[in-house]
């Protein structure tokens, strides 16, 4: 059975502050007709410019939005009629960390595992297991979270979705604004969720070399469409003139894409 | 398959993360509790104003109007607000994703709003106590408390309606709450007897429990009128709730799925 199914899926956006008596904007058409599959185990990776869809389409697969059209299938299980059994494997981590600020990452991180009526002292446990293996300061644990770095909220926010040991694990934009050496931890701790769990994971990123590392499979999305979809190294070869997937997605996303529909293939 | 146990412990994390919140904010609630209560206070003093034979009397009329508001405001607006914080927070998205019923995440709020609101309320109480000397010989307190207690069923109803507003839009939903709780002071009676309201607008003042509430709280302490007597008021209540309670949730359910549909949970990313 496949991790994810999307088929033919569609999203369109009213521009927001537009209020519902006003006349009514034009439409952004944030997702326009998108058609993959995601293996289980597997970690593919999202590509794509500011605004071309990304979030969008991760949090189709979050359930936290509804497609106007076409399907998304978690595990076999369609986000519109689902949800509650595609919420049971999944978890987020979004670019913003999103906490109540003025808790500590033990308040916050409590909050979140027992939402997901997890036993709290092993949720605990666990939580301070990853935070330590993240490398987040023991004595931050019990600080409130608008005293912490972006990266170390951001490695709460990991520690919050590996908690309840998700089947899928959807990592929007995870290591943005973290210093190298958090990125690798990151980097290395989502490789281990990988072997020892065996999750699948979709990342959406724009660092070439996270992809690169992480991901098996790649797709380049622009204007809420695929435009490639490969393995990394494919992608450097088939568009990068083999100098790497950055010269690729320069290629692929640069002003003219003189591309067909048939060089996409997922 | 739904565990009773994985519900209760999700519903116990919502009223364990509010509590938690207070402590953070702890002196913002010290101050809230100290204005609250001087607010009663001089709500209470203007029954001195007149003298005469009435004065204690009319001090317990205008602090009992003065209690159940600060209950059944803070009530409403603990519920109406806790989806409005956790939009500003960013945690809404966290908070819906997780597999936990809507139901139950609701519960959490509504019994936090309910503690919360008690514990605001006896501090007035208390300074109400200790501040004027009222004659309550003749009141029938269990009688009001009765009272109270079903009317908070309606208001975590009407607090489930206010609830939905910042769903629908961030900023606009929050004014929306603060003006239908401004329209609910006006028109239940708090301070008054709805009869000194303009003509046109007395009809309003039926459609609110308050003002169910404020009357036979009133008759119960003011009158003494027995428990039995105040039944049919409480379960007319309860039975308001019974009808507001399914509708807020159900209202709840499908502003939710406006969220989700037109992207209204998400701030950015
Ligand atoms: N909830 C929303 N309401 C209105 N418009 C939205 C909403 N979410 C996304 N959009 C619009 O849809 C388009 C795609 O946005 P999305 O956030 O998916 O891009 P992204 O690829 O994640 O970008 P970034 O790299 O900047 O994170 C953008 O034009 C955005 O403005
Ligand atoms: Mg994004």
């Amino acid at each position: 059975m496949y991790a994810i199914e999307c088929r033919e899926v569609r999203k369109e956006f009213r521009p927001e502050g537009e209020s519902p008596w006003k006349r009514r904007g034009a439409k952004v058409r944030a997702l326009d007709g998108i058609s993959f599959t995601v293996q289980d185990g597997e970690c593919f990776g999202i590509l794509g410019p500011n605004g071309s869809g990304k979030s969008t389409l991760i949090r189709l697969i979050s359930t936290l939005l509804v497609p106007d059209e076409g399907d998304v299938l978690v595990f076999g299980h369609d986000v519109r009629s689902a949800p509650m059994q595609v919420r049971r494997l999944i978890h987020r981590v979004s670019v913003e960390a999103s906490f109540f600020k003025k808790l500590s990452a033990q308040e916050n991180l409590d909050y979140a595992s027992g939402l997901y009526g997890l036993e709290r002292g092993e949720a605990r446990a666990r939580a301070r297991e990853i935070l330590m293996r993240l490398g987040l300061p023991k004595e931050k644990v019990g600080a409130p979270l608008e005293e912490m770095s972006r990266g170390q909220q951001q490695k709460v926010a990991i520690a919050r979705a590996l908690l309840t040991s998700p089947t899928l694990l959807l990592l929007d934009e995870p290591t943005t604004g973290l210093d190298p050496r958090s990125r690798r931890d990151v980097q290395e701790f989502i490789e281990e969720v990988r072997a020892v769990h065996s999750a699948s994971i979709v990342l959406s990123t724009h660092d070439m070399q996270e992809a690169e590392r992480l991901c098996d499979r790649v797709a380049i999305i622009r204007g809420g469409r695929f435009i490639a979809l490969d393995t990394p190294a494919n992608l450097a070869v088939r568009f990068g003139n083999g100098e790497g997937l950055e010269a690729a997605f320069l290629n692929l996303t640069g002003e003219e894409p003189n591309l067909d529909e048939e060089e996409i293939d997922g | 398959m739904i565990s009773l146990r994985s519900e209760r412990r999700a519903a116990g994390a919502v009223i364990a993360r509010n509590f938690s919140l207070i402590r953070r904010y702890l002196g913002w609630e010290l101050v809230f509790a100290f204005y609250n209560a001087v607010n009663a206070l001089t709500i209470g003093l203007i029954g001195l104003a007149e003298p005469g034979p009435g004065q204690g009397l009319r001090v317990l009329y205008l602090s009992i109007g003065a209690l159940l508001w600060n209950f059944l405001s803070v009530l409403f607006f603990e519920v109406s607000n806790s989806v409005m914080w956790e939009r500003w927070e960013g945690t809404i998205e966290y908070s819906f994703m997780a597999p936990v019923r809507r139901v139950t995440y609701l519960f959490g709020v509504c019994a936090y709003a309910v503690v919360y609101g008690l514990a605001r309320t006896i501090v007035v109480l208390v300074a109400i106590a200790l501040f004027f000397r009222v004659p309550l010989a003749q009141a029938d307190l269990p009688g009001a408390l009765v009272v109270l207690a079903a009317s908070s069923v309606p208001f975590i109803g009407l607090g489930l309606f206010g609830a939905i507003m910042p769903m629908l839009s961030a900023e606009r939903g929050a004014q929306a709450t603060q003006v239908i709780q401004g329209v609910i002071l006006l028109v239940s009676g708090i301070y008054y007897p709805i009869s000194v309201l303009p003509h046109w607008l007395q009809p309003v003042s039926w459609l609110s429990p308050a003002t169910y509430t404020l009357s036979a709280v009133r008759g119960a302490v003011l009158q003494g009128q027995s428990v039995a007597s105040l039944l049919p008021t409480a379960l007319g209540l309860l039975a308001a709730g019974a009808v507001l309670v399914p509708a807020g949730l159900y209202a709840f359910a499908v502003a939710e799925r406006y969220a989700l549909r037109t992207g209204k949970l998400k701030r950015n990313g």
